[in-house]
């Protein structure tokens, strides 16, 4: 995926402009910035569900909203209704055919070699995101962090050439980040899937980022973690002086340093006091 | 309880001068009782509707409005006066609301799926109710959409005695109702009894329901019951006022409905949703041009106009 | 035996082919509905339909028309506002009380003039199956059947983008399109059923199979199809029960089985874990132990 000077505008107000962003194959890129700022329509622009403005915008060499069926998108939070009764495992099936249309034949699995390979594959993205012991429980019943494996193992059930996923970590608790964010890279590594990540914090995934893009009111910044955030980068896109800060675990916390960057509330990273 | 228009092809003649058109109507002790009636219940569901409409639970009211017809129909078929089954069935069921948390809300999916079921099955027994009464089939019109023929002296009195008991203990929970439907969560920690409270008013709610779907009919409470709090919301946002504009326009939408039933062969329930309906539509554009003034006025106006 | 005698009444296999029909139509249709949230829509559909039904009497067309003309363009209406049909919300059940309101002046409109027809309202409003012609219960079998075949063809996108509306957007689903269509059905099924069980009944007929079948398995296809086996099954059952005791009324047989299985559901399955069961299991698959 690669942007060259892009721009969006939504409602008259241009979000962001002269975005330059180049995600390799297997590359693990996280998008990070406060909110409000148009993380989120990025997702939306690579989608194709919104066009942009200037610039060049490519996805798996191809116009954005062509290459739909090689990527696995994971919107932000969604609501699961604690009463759906549809079990994971279905839900994960939507995700293989659930845009044919027609309801599926209830044929043996054994007459049709094609629903044995839909069979195997769901059960091995499943195991994948180690959500078997659960697949088969309604998922309304699912915790937060069970629905988020399961629809990972949605979004990757057709073994995408890139994964969307915006703040997949969002509304998870500090251990379940952990794992869910361990295992997102994983499947970067292991299977050469590339990942572009929205991402509210970047700690629980800063082990295994190649790059970053760091949006803000002023601009925006890419390259890898070490060289994006930094003090005098994010004091630029701020435009007020922010200073990046190590903890002793290598963990980084942002701490507004003027007074209006403070009183803003601008902040994507809120201090992670770990 | 009466049913049909007897005096269907001779409808009485409007003559454009209030006070004798008044005179003539009143002549009727019928048309006497049905005003009684009528106002009784125009004040008491504006009051207990703008309570509803801020509690959100209007839905609530909508399911007991629908017991209230197998609870006529299951009077009439025992015999007894129907005002009995409105009030038994309607507080029955309010208290069976209140019984099941989150019942009566709607919800989604399932719980929608059953109040759904449980609603047609209660209006499915008031029909079964219906058949077995013999000769009754041209009255679930008149329970359906709202009669006002055949209102007696006592069930004036008994509207009368049930209103004064409602709105009596309204008065009493007023304040830490509103209190608590506005913010249940801070109320609780300051102590006020926030689930006997919302008990209480589903009980109330059963009341004035149950009166309510006397004069619309149980398909039409809307009209008396919602249609007006949702008006005077619409209209400002102070508590004492909306009650007062909500009452004023009960009022208002149930005597213009009994003159228009009166002088035409048309049901109670049509006029008065329709009127009601009317001004709710009439309030919703009124505010939108309102704001719509607001927007386009220069900047220094919309700086006090917004300053709250 | 006098329930083989049953079918030597016209009457009786009329509503059995209509019945039939109508509810395998109201139980595909009603899983969507309650999967989708949208009882409700259901609900707002059978006061259209009354209303609908009782102005093409009082204009002395045909009931149907009015039934299918109403139900379909509301259905539409709903679909392009793009509101989701939320129980609580005010104005909506404003419009639909005053719609009511406007049914009981065609009503009363339609039985002043056409002296004899008495009855018209409480038929359109508790339905009137027994009372169906030939003709009019093999259109309503039509229609029904092709109401299920629309909804088999559209069952997998559907289903998508009711549980994940933004993946389905993304993967190509033509979302907004599916569910107005997915309205129209309800619109028609709704007129449909209005034939059988009356605009005040319908409700139960899309509600209580489908709820029961979303309480009986999990599986969506599955409960796709036990929701409309149980409706029809409820419906065969009703009609016999209303033909065995002719003092009930078909529709509130109907209504009494489909009640009655619903609620047998809800007591007997029992979902499977509680939540406390939930959050211990998932202690254990954090394979980290947490940095804090």
């Amino acid at each position: 995926m690669s942007l060259r000077g892009a721009a969006v505008r939504v409602g008259g107000r241009t979000l962001w402009s002269g975005v330059d962003l180049e995600v390799g194959a297997g590359e693990f890129a996280a998008v990070l910035g406060p909110n409000g700022v148009g993380k989120s329509t990025l997702i939306k622009v690579a989608l194709g569900l919104l066009p942009i403005t200037a610039g060049e915008v490519r996805v798996l060499g191809e116009a954005p909203g062509r290459a739909g069926h090689r990527i696995g998108y994971l919107p932000q939070r969604r609501n699961v209704d604690p009463s759906l009764r549809i079990r994971g495992i279905d839900v994960v099936r939507m995700g293989l055919d659930g845009d044919r249309w027609g309801v599926p034949l209830p044929l043996p699995v054994r007459f049709s070699a094609r629903r044995r390979a839909a069979r195997d594959r769901i059960a091995e993205v499943i195991d994948l995101v180690g959500a078997s012991a659960y697949a088969h429980r309604p998922i309304g019943e699912c915790s937060g962090g069970q629905q988020q494996r399961l629809l990972i193992a949605q979004a990757l059930v057709r073994g995408p050439e890139l994964l969307l996923l915006d703040e997949p970590l969002d509304s998870l608790d500090l251990s379940h980040q952990g794992a869910v964010a361990a295992l997102i890279g994983r499947i970067c590594r292991e299977e050469g899937v590339s990942v572009v990540m929205v991402a509210h914090d970047v700690n629980p995934i800063l082990p295994w980022l190649d790059q970053v893009l760091y949006l803000a009111e002023g601009g925006a910044a890419a390259g890898p973690p070490r060289e994006v955030i930094t003090t005098e980068t994010l004091s630029r896109l701020y435009g007020t002086p922010v200073e990046v800060l190590r903890t002793g675990h290598g963990r980084l916390v942002v701490v507004g340093g003027g007074h209006r960057a403070a009183g803003g509330g601008g902040h994507g990273h809120h201090p992670e006091l770990g | 309880m009466v049913t049909t228009l007897s005096l269907a092809d001779t409808y009485p003649a409007w003559s454009w001068n209030p006070v004798t058109d008044l005179r003539a109507m009143w002549a009727f002790p019928f048309m006497v009782n049905a005003f009684r009636a009528g106002t009784i219940v125009a004040v008491l569901a504006g009051v207990i509707g703008w309570y509803m409409v801020v509690r959100r639970q209007s839905f609530a009211g909508h399911t007991l409005a629908q017991v209230s017809f197998p609870g006529a129909a299951c009077a009439t078929l025992l015999g007894i006066t129907p005002v009995v089954g409105y009030f038994a069935f309607c507080v029955g069921a309010a208290l069976v609301i209140a019984a099941i948390p989150r019942a009566g809300q709607g919800g989604s999916g399932q719980e929608a799926a059953l109040t759904g079921t449980v609603q047609a099955f209660g209006l499915a027994c008031g029909f079964l109710f219906v058949t077995l009464y013999k000769g009754f089939l041209g009255g679930i019109n008149s329970l359906l959409f709202g009669s006002f023929l055949g209102i007696t002296t006592t069930q004036v009195t008994v509207l009368a005695a049930v209103a004064a008991v409602t709105l009596t203990t309204l008065a009493v929970i007023a304040r830490p109702l509103l209190f608590a439907s506005a913010d249940p969560d801070v109320a609780a920690v300051r102590g006020v009894p926030v689930r006997v409270l919302s008990v209480t008013f589903l009980v109330l709610l059963g009341t004035a329901t149950a009166a309510t779907s006397q004069i619309t009919g149980t398909l039409l409470v809307f009209a008396l019951l919602v249609m007006p709090a949702a008006t005077a919301q619409q209209l400002t946002a102070r508590p004492a006022a909306g009650l007062a504009v909500s009452v004023l326009i009960g009022l208002v939408v149930t005597w213009t409905g009994l003159i228009a039933a009166y002088y035409s062969p048309y049901p109670i329930g049509f006029y008065v949703t329709t009127f009601a309906f009317g001004m709710y539509v009439l309030a919703r554009l009124t505010r939108l041009l309102a704001q719509a003034l607001a927007r386009r006025a220069p900047a220094p106006a919309r700086l006090s106009g917004g300053a709250a | 035996m006098s329930v083989f005698r049953a079918f030597d009444h016209p009457y009786f296999t009329h509503a059995l082919l209509a019945g039939t029909g109508i509810a395998a139509a109201a139980g595909l249709v009603g899983y969507f509905l309650v999967l989708r949230a949208q009882v409700f829509t259901g609900d707002a559909l059978g006061h259209v339909a009354f209303t609908g039904a009782l102005a093409a009497l009082a204009l002395g067309y045909d009931l149907r028309l009015g039934l299918f003309v109403a139900t379909v363009v509301f259905a539409v209406l709903i679909g392009a506002l793009g509101r989701r049909g939320r129980s609580d919300d005010v104005a909506i059940g404003s419009v639909f009380a005053w719609i009511l309101g406007l049914g009981a002046f065609f009503l009363t409109l339609y039985s002043t003039r056409g002296a004899a027809h008495g009855t018209a309202g409480v038929n359109v409003l508790f339905g009137s199956i027994f009372g169906l012609s030939a003709g009019q219960a093999r259109t309503a079998a039509l229609v029904a059947a092709a109401i299920c075949a629309v909804v088999a063809l559209l069952a997998r996108p559907l289903l998508f983008a009711s549980v994940d509306e933004a993946v389905a957007a993304a993967r190509g689903v033509p979302v907004r399109t599916l569910g107005l269509v997915f309205l129209v059905l309800v619109g028609a099924c709704a007129a449909e059923a209005t034939q059988a069980v009356g605009s005040l009944l319908l409700l139960g007929l899309l509600a209580a199979p489908a709820g029961a079948a979303h309480r009986l398995t999990a599986r969506p296809h599955h409960a796709l199809a036990l929701s409309a086996g149980l409706a029809v099954a409820e419906m065969w059952a009703g009609l016999g029960l209303s033909y065995a005791a002719p003092r009930l009324p078909p529709s509130f047989a109907i209504l009494a089985v489909a009640t009655a299985v619903y609620l047998a559901t809800l007591l007997t399955v029992r979902p499977r874990r509680d939540h406390t069961v939930t959050s211990e299991e998932e202690r254990d698959d954090v394979p980290t132990p947490s940095r804090l």
